[in-house]
């Protein structure tokens, strides 16, 4: 059976992880390939870097952190942040990202979902969507340019139109929970994935492993993204896994091979 | 031709990655030598005789992928190399689905290998297409080298909106259950080509590239 995905994000600056992830077994709380290789040492399923500064200098510093996280981690990396054009994803692909996530520049350019998805296969092209409740009646307008700016456009009818130009994944963030500890929003994230047949990954507000059981039950979400409550070492990738099984939901667990003698 | 290896070892094999431009290459080189070969990039065909084994991965089209391998004459060099039994091959994902004779994406054309074709997973039963993330895999042959200790139910990382549905079961050397049963790995002569990624599938991943190399790596000398 399909599992459902534990997907740790990792905000990076710099070539640096900032919103220090506090894991007793690291000297360096900084260093995203010494975090991308705990976490999958913890069993994580997959992980995400998110580019937060994005100028063209630090891209050549997340192509090299990219790299040599690929080098030690064998598992799907998807980095997003900054990413403008089909050269950008290529960029990011061969230092050996898998999957790169597209926000600004496909709400500017949507045709670079199409030629991305087209070039690299929709598997690759993950559309992020950030997300913002308008009034009180199950309505969220999409965010630009890390959330400063309301587009006015429909949440639904974005993702249906980037998942039909090609987008294989939709990475969807509440802006109303981000940050809070109080859950995912639940209504936003069902709405989403009963809005598209591609894959939808929840984000923004988890705080407790309940919250990760209610986005993925409730609001059918196909994967969870969290930041602080796994980098704060609050719980730990395990820990979410055994929550999740109790709950009845599927997950992977690593099996250990033996060490051959 | 770029090498990616650590350097020429006389004790490493030396594994060809074709490279006809599509996806993340680097994961599968990398895997490969992780796990002890030396890998080479491959852009188009280059003499026989200096590889050891022969790796297609890919993720994307099919049909730029088919493209592709015309275009740069990989494609009758892989025909060639599995025809004459040369060594092992593997493919990955894409490289699965080439093998078959026909595909539904596009309606191309593949490298006929394997008799069969590819399909899309049916769209009316509410299936999240691509299917995509860690699925359990059952292995038709358990005392095959290659699932060397690997177990039914070990979980392993797909991407992907085709499967392929050979017409002979006896290739079928794995099986996954996404809306259908579906052969995610197959297996003949020479050939073992797994629709999922082992080279993202952590541990139980280089394992499946351990098996492979296995036969190529040096066995231990007691008088050295």
């Amino acid at each position: 059976m399909l599992s459902r995905r534990i997907i740790p994000c990792l905000d990076v600056d710099a070539g640096r992880v900032v919103k220090g992830v506090r894991f007793r077994e690291l000297r360096d709380a900084g260093d995203p390939v010494a975090i991308a290789r705990a976490y999958q040492e913890q069993g994580a399923d997959e992980l995400v870097f998110l580019d937060i500064t994005a100028s063209s200098d630090d891209r050549a510093i997340l192509r090299a952190v990219v790299e040599a996280t690929a080098s030690v981690c064998f598992m799907p990396l998807t980095v997003g942040g900054g990413l403008r054009s089909v050269a950008d994803i290529r960029s990011m692909l061969q230092a050996g990202a898998d999957k790169v996530s597209l926000n600004t520049a496909a709400l500017h350019d949507p045709a670079l979902l199409e030629e991305s998805a087209r070039r690299f296969g929709s598997s690759c092209i993950v559309l992020a969507v950030d997300a913002r409740r308008t009034g009180g009646n199950g309505k969220w307008t999409v965010h630009s340019h890390g959330g400063r700016r309301d587009t006015g456009r429909d949440v639904l009818e974005w993702v249906r139109e980037g998942a039909a130009r090609g987008a294989g994944e939709i990475l969807l963030t509440s802006m109303d929970c981000d940050g809070t500890g109080e859950g995912y929003d639940v209504e936003l994230t069902r709405a989403v994935s009963r809005a598209v047949s591609v894959p939808v990954i929840a984000s923004g507000g988890a705080g407790n492993l309940d919250h990760l059981v209610s986005v993925l039950r409730e609001g059918e979400a196909d994967a969870v993204l969290a930041a602080s409550i796994f980098h704060f070492g609050t719980y730990t990738i395990p820990q979410a896994k055994d929550h999740l099984a109790a709950a009845g939901l599927p997950v992977r667990r690593p099996r250990r091979l033996p060490r051959e003698s | 031709m770029t090498a990616t290896g650590r350097g020429r070892s006389a004790l490493r094999p030396r594994v060809a990655v074709l490279d006809y431009g599509m996806g993340n290459l680097r994961s599968v080189a990398r895997a490969l030598e992780h796990e002890g070969a030396e890998t080479v990039l491959l852009e188009r065909p280059a003499p026989d005789g200096q590889w050891d084994a022969l790796v297609l991965p890919g993720v994307g089209a099919l049909g730029d992928c088919m493209v592709g391998l015309r275009q740069s004459g990989l494609d009758e060099w892989i025909r060639r190399w599995i025809g004459e039994e040369r060594g092992p091959f593997l493919g990955v994902c894409l490289g699965l689905q080439a093998l078959f004779e026909h595909s539904e994406e596009g309606a191309v054309a593949g490298l006929g290998l394997l008799r069969g074709r590819v399909r899309h997973f049916p769209r009316d039963r509410g299936l999240k297409i691509p299917h995509m993330g860690w699925n359990s895999v059952r292995f038709t042959r358990p005392e095959d080298p290659l699932a060397a200790r690997l177990e039914d139910g070990d979980q392993f990382y797909f991407d992907h909106s085709y499967y392929a549905e050979p017409e002979d079961p006896e290739v079928v050397w794995a099986r996954t259950d996404y809306g259908l049963p579906f052969a995610s790995a197959v297996r003949s002569g020479p050939i073992l080509a797994t629709q999922f990624h082992p080279e993202k599938s952590q541990e139980l991943g280089l394992q499946i590239y351990q098996n492979f190399l296995h036969p190529l790596l040096p066995t231990p000398n007691l008088h050295d």
